[in-house]
Parts: structure tokens; sequence; C-alpha cells
């Protein structure tokens, strides 16, 4: 969707395709098809239990799908496993680790693992530690550091070979919200050549960071679009909030603002702020605009909304037949 | 293919040595085996320079012991997660398993030499035959390895360690007990005979007691190391299944 058609190269992308797992009676993953490019960072969102963290796991090679397939720069991961695990790093959920080996052993061990050469594995450790802040805990067992920390363990044992792609599951989950924005950061700086997947239920994260939103609900794909585009899906878009003075919503204004055309509702807010809908993301502004000019009315503030991610998100996570999540009004 | 087998068999046996597991293993093996040896073999009555009273009693020292040790091979790295970052590394699961298998192997070796001790009394008491001590440790290792190989495919079943720690104990049990003269009289006497002649072949006590005294057969070698082969590719299979759950 709205993505310049650019020649790629084959060997440098991931192809998933009708990707398909079952537990059971239980559909977790349900024919997932995506290519993604370099330089790109893709959210994975969905609520709890859609299939996120069971398609990373296939991704990175750790659950057998039943049917598809997933080819990381041309390297099946069924097939060609030790290759195209090569090319991956991967933060599984929860960050888990060897709990009484020292941050320092265990990072030694990856290096190992994934066959750092002998030369580079000090430097390539040194590398991580300072990147993620860990010099103080760096002879600490894992297990007695703090969640946060934890979680940087993990991120740094993802980085340490540098890889070529990157799969996060919920990176920045227990972080403090300066740790969130370093390892946002962290992963903007690592996007401009290299494939970067995150898993999150935190919207304003694929705000901040992704190119790309790929929206998950009961294993298939909702939504795969720029979070800008999924934005002007809202109602909200296009949406102009008001502060008036004193003007009760019973009032001329409101009704000449109500039968404006373009306009779908207004609605007040819970701070008292007028919130003019409009129809499918009609550009009203200026309309409104002319309104209060004509009535002389000066507001103390006017902005057009982009759109709300939110709002797109529980429209299409939401289940058809029940009404287990309301539309909630107001801001 | 060494490389990545080493990388894991070392952080394995590193990891024995970081938590106190391995100071009070050795520790147990070694005060359990002398005392066995001393107080229930009659070492000093029997007034004989040899090690037979210390090697008789390692099947059973080895049915309590390598339980614990074989429970966590697999069933911990599923409780706690970390098998899904093993297993995303590049590394084969072969690599895994015979990584994971040598390095509690090896540590045995260790609790085993930790013994010495009793080697250096006999031969200073008396004058033993050290070429038959020799085999009878080098069996006395072996049988360790089949207990571990078992116990490794037994743990790769769950991730509750104390239901791979009791499997295990189990699996031990029957293993030992296949040779032991009233059970092997009891299956000779219910099953047709080369089935009770298979199964009683498959005994460790059997097998282990003839390379205690002296023989280092090929049947015994090769029957404790084929034991060892089959579970570790059981576990591998095992494993490799367990990644469609």
């Amino acid at each position: 969707m709205g993505r310049s058609q650019r020649e790629w190269n084959h060997t440098f992308m991931i192809e998933i395709q009708s990707l398909t797992k079952r537990f059971g009676q239980f559909m977790a993953v349900d024919s997932l098809s995506l290519t993604i490019h370099p330089g790109e960072v893709i959210g994975f969102l969905g609520p709890n239990g859609a299939g996120k963290s069971t398609t990373m796991r296939m991704i990175a090679g750790f659950l057998k799908p039943d049917s598809g397939r997933v080819t990381i720069f041309g390297q099946d991961i069924e097939l060609q496993p030790l290759s195209a695990k090569r090319l991956l790093g991967y933060l599984p959920e929860g960050a888990p680790s060897y709990g009484d080996m020292s941050v320092e052993s265990f990072l030694r061990f990856i290096a190992e693992a994934r066959g750092v050469a002998r030369q580079q594995r000090q430097s390539a450790i040194d590398r991580v530690v300072n990147r993620l802040h860990l010099q103080e805990v760096r002879r600490r067992p894992i297990d007695t550091l703090s969640k946060g920390f934890q979680r940087r363990v993990g991120i740094a044992q993802a980085l340490l070979h540098d890889p070529q792609v990157l799969l996060l599951d919920e990176p920045t989950d227990g972080l403090d919200p300066n740790q969130k924005y370093e390892v946002r950061e962290l992963i903007r700086e690592l996007a401009s050549d290299k494939i970067v997947i995150i898993s999150t239920h935190i919207l304003e994260e694929v705000e901040a960071v992704c190119q790309r939103a790929v929206i998950i609900h009961q294993g298939r794909l909702v939504a795969d679009a720029t979070p800008a585009e999924l934005k002007m899906q809202s109602d909200y878009y296009q949406a102009v909030e008001l502060e008036l003075p004193n003007i009760s919503t019973g009032s001329d204004l409101w009704r000449q603002l109500e039968q404006l055309p373009g306009v779908k509702a207004i609605t007040r807010t819970e701070t008292g702020q007028w919130l003019v809908m409009p129809q499918q993301g009609e550009p009203i502004l200026q309309p409104v605009q002319a309104i209060l000019e004509a009535r002389s009315v000066t507001p103390h503030s006017i902005a057009v909304s982009n759109g709300r991610l939110d709002d797109v998100f529980r429209r299409v996570t939401q289940d058809p037949a029940g009404h287990s999540l309301t539309q909630a009004g107001g801001l | 293919m060494m490389n990545r087998i080493g990388a894991v068999f070392k952080r394995e046996l590193a990891g024995y040595f970081t938590t106190p597991l391995a100071y009070i293993f050795v520790s147990v093996f070694v005060c359990l085996s002398g005392f066995l040896t001393f107080e229930l073999g009659s070492f000093f009555q029997r007034e004989q320079a040899d090690l037979l009273t210390f090697f008789t009693f390692h099947p059973w020292l080895y049915l309590v012991l390598m339980p614990p040790l074989a429970m966590r091979l697999w069933a911990e790295e599923r409780q706690t997660g970390s098998i899904e970052l093993l297993m995303t590394l590049p590394l084969t699961t072969a690599d895994t398993v015979l990584g994971k298998f040598l390095a509690a192997w090896v540590f045995c070796g260790f609790a085993l030499l930790a013994t010495c001790p009793i080697w250096w009394t006999v031969n200073y008491l008396g004058d033993p035959d050290n070429g038959i001590i020799l085999a009878a440790y080098l069996g006395s290792w072996l049988m360790s390895g089949s207990f571990l190989a078992m116990g490794s495919f037994l743990s790769a079943l769950t991730k509750n360690q104390i239901i791979a720690f009791v499997l295990s104990l189990v699996g031990g049990v029957i293993f030992l007990l296949l040779g032991f003269a009233p059970v092997a009289s009891a299956l000779q006497a219910v099953l047709p005979k080369p089935l009770a002649e298979l199964l009683i072949s498959m005994s460790f006590l059997t097998h282990f007691q003839s390379i205690t005294r002296g023989v280092l057969d090929v049947r015994d070698v090769g029957f404790f190391l084929a034991f060892v082969i089959c579970w570790l590719l059981a576990t591998v299979a095992m494993v490799n299944w367990k990644r469609a759950e």
C-alpha cells in the first residue's frame, strides 16, 4: 500500500508464504503472507493471543509451521536452518537467558555458538555491552538483575553478531520510559540497512519507530500499511478539535456546525473540547473556521487530528460476532 | 560441528561449577561410595587387594545420583524458556544434545576421578591388579553415560524436572533389575525364551559385572556405547518433535 515499486533483489528480503500453525483446535496463525525488505522496521501488532509471538517463533525457526514457509535472504528456515539462523538476531518473548551465568559469560557463550571468530569475540561483547549500558552489571549473574537489565541483556545477545535481521519480541516490555526511549533510538539507528521486526502491543511504539504496521488478529493479517496510512482509516482522521470560550452544547453554533456538509457528528470530550467528526476523512477545517469567523468566535485552540491508531486497531481487531470491545467515545 | 558442540559443552560444564551443584554432587558421590565400600562392603575385613566392593555399588550409586544430574538437561531449558534461545542459535539439535550429554558425562568423570584416593589406598595396602581397576573405572564411566543418555531423553519429554527425575529413576531401576537374579528367572518363566534373553542381556548389571572382573569385552563396552547412542538419537528425535508443539 503506497510503497514505491522498487526492484528488490530477492536475496535480501524475508518472505513469509501462507504460514500456518495450529495448536490442537486453536488456529494460532492462519495463512499469513508477508514480504519484508531491508531498511524496514516492521511492527507486529495485535491483541494478546493474536499470533504475534507464534509468528515470530516460526520466523526464528523455534516452532515448526504446519504449512507455509519462511525464507530469510533466500535461505529456508526449515530446510537450511543453520545458514538462515546465522542471519538472525532474536529476542524471544520475556527475554529468556541462562540466569546463573554472568552477563559477560552469557554473551561469550552466544558469541561462540554464533561462530564469532575468537579474535573478534571480546570486541563484539564490548560493543554490545557499551551499546546497551551493561558495563556496571557485566560480572553479575543475570538472575540478580532487574527486569530492565535482563531485557537489555536479551537485546545485547540478539545484536552481538551484528545480524542482518533483528527479530525483537516485545523489546521494551519492562523498561522504564528512559530505557524505552533509548531502545527505540537504537532500533531506529539499526534500521538503516537491516530488517527489524518488532512485536508489541504498545501502539505509540509503532508510531515512534515503525515504517510499517502489520496488524494480526486471530492469526490473520488484517492490516498492513504505514502507521500514517492506517490512521487515515480512523474515524478521527481530519476531525477538528475546538476549545471554545463558554458556549453550551445546544447553542446555535453547535447546530450550525452539525449541519455543515461533511460533518458527521459533534461530541464533547471529557475535558470540555468540541470534537467535530468528519464523514470518512473529509477535510472540514476550512468550513468550520469560516463559521467561527462569521460568528466572530475566537477558539482558544483549534487542531486537526491525523487520526488515531488505537481507533483503527480496535476496529480491525474487534470480534465480528461479539461486542467485547465497545467503541469508546471521547479522547 | 566441533565448534558448535564445544560451545554448548563449555557452557554446560561451566554451568555445573557456577552453582554449588558440582561441589555437592562430587562430595556426595565420594562420601557415599566411600561409605558403601568400607561399611557395607566390608573393604578391610575382606583383606583382598582389589576394589570389587567399591565398584559393586556403582550401579546403585548411579541409580540415585544420575537422575538429578540428567533431569535438568532439557526440562530446565523448557521451564525457564531458554530453550527458545538455544534452538534459535545456529546450532543443530544434534549439536546441543551431544554438547549437553558430553558435559554431564565429563562431569561424572570428574566425580569418578575424585574417588582416586581409594585406589591409592588399595595400592598402599597391597598389590592389586591395576589393569582390572582401570577397566572397572572405564566400565563404571560407560555405565554412568548410559544412565545419563537415558535421562537426557526422559528430560526432553517434560518441562517438569521432578517428573524427569522420577522417570529416570524408574528407567534406571528397570535396566538394573533386568539382570537381577530373581527378576531374570521370573522373566524366563513368563516370557518366550528369546525375548527374555534379550531383555536380560540389556541389563547394566551383567555388563558392568563382567567388566569389573577385568574383561573389557567388546560386547560389554559395545553394549554401553550402543545404549548411549540410541538414547541420544532418541533425544534428538524427541527435541525435534517437540518443536512442532
